[in-house]
């Protein structure tokens, strides 16, 4: 069942790489896509860190940063 | 009615999704690997070969849909100076080209113990790389240029260029003796594939959608979060 499964009628070769190339590109897709992602996440942090407080409170005042700030620390 | 996907609104739903969206897919691709790999039946005169048009055609039609989305919003974002409409499109690039590169790597694979040849200059092949090209400039393009009023020309250029090229992709089966065989899966018109291929090739179909969903979302809160820090720059 097993060697059916791979040998595929002297297809597996084609069938698995081809199988094999798509997985591969989603892993390295999605791990280049959340690397930027934290990369830009940690940006956000340092640079709101370093803001002086009534600076830090206007930022704060706009929902979306409070969202940005609040899903960096969950994750 | 726009004011609804200001990005200031939507990012608590975009932040969030992604990891819902992960977990969907990783099921839903689980159950069209193992219809694709093990339950589908093997063609009767390509045997097992034929597997690999559930990760080839699924990876075409997305890379043909997303392209033409691409066009779709630039145009839009023109239209409505809507900055928002750009930054969305952007992000659905990367994985529309990831599509597209697989598309012609899978179809590459095929080729060879069907038609005995790894690539051939037949016309659905030569229009699909021509399309590759196209998402490389609009990627590129988005690299070249810090002004965001260039950007946002040059990339609606490339895609409305780019656009012309979808129909001669769809088409170029019916248009021009080719190696490719014309569309077994029709809208309007009843399909000539069965059913126990069908189902598979939806249910892959439907994993590669979400797949570039969650890629979208994860590049779009990028995307938004470059845009906010520069916000903070210019406090």
């Amino acid at each position: 069942m097993i060697n059916e499964l791979f040998f595929m009628n002297g297809y597996g070769a084609y069938v698995l790489s081809a199988f094999g190339f798509t997985l591969l590109s989603f892993v390295s897709l999605y791990f280049v896509t959340k690397t930027q992602f934290v990369r830009e996440q940690k940006k956000f942090i340092a640079k709101f860190g370093s803001l002086e407080t009534e600076k830090a409170e206007l930022a704060k005042s706009q929902r979306i940063n409070k969202e940005i700030l609040a899903d960096a620390t969950n994750s | 009615m726009f004011k609804f996907f200001e990005p200031n609104k939507i990012f608590k739903i975009t932040s969030k999704a992604p990891r819902y969206v992960l977990v969907l897919f990783v099921l839903v691709l689980s159950i069209g690997l193992t219809e694709a790999l093990v339950l589908s039946p093997e063609d009767y005169k390509q045997s097992d070969a034929v597997r690999i048009m559930y990760v080839h055609v699924p990876a075409a039609w997305i890379s043909l849909g997303i392209f033409s989305s691409i066009t779709f919003l630039s145009i839009s974002g023109f239209i409505f100076k809507n900055k928002n409409f750009f930054l969305i499109a952007k992000s659905l690039a990367p994985s529309g080209f990831v599509f597209n590169i697989i598309a012609l790597v899978t179809g590459s694979i095929w080729g060879k113990p069907t038609w005995g040849t790894w690539w051939a200059w037949d016309a659905r092949i030569t229009s699909m790389l021509i399309l590759a090209l196209f998402y490389a400039m609009y990627l590129i393009s988005w690299r070249l240029y810090e002004n965001e009023e260039k950007i946002f020309k040059i990339s609606t250029i490339i895609t409305i260029l780019g656009i012309i090229n979808i129909p001669i992709i769809k088409y170029s089966v019916d248009w021009w003796n080719t190696l490719h065989q014309p569309a077994s899966i029709n809208i309007l018109s009843k399909s000539s594939i069965h059913s126990s291929m069908l189902f598979p090739l939806l249910i892959m179909t439907a994993a590669f959608a979400l797949f570039s969903l969650l890629i979208f979302l994860m590049k779009y809160n990028t995307e938004l979060i470059k845009v906010k820090n520069k916000g903070l720059d210019r406090l």
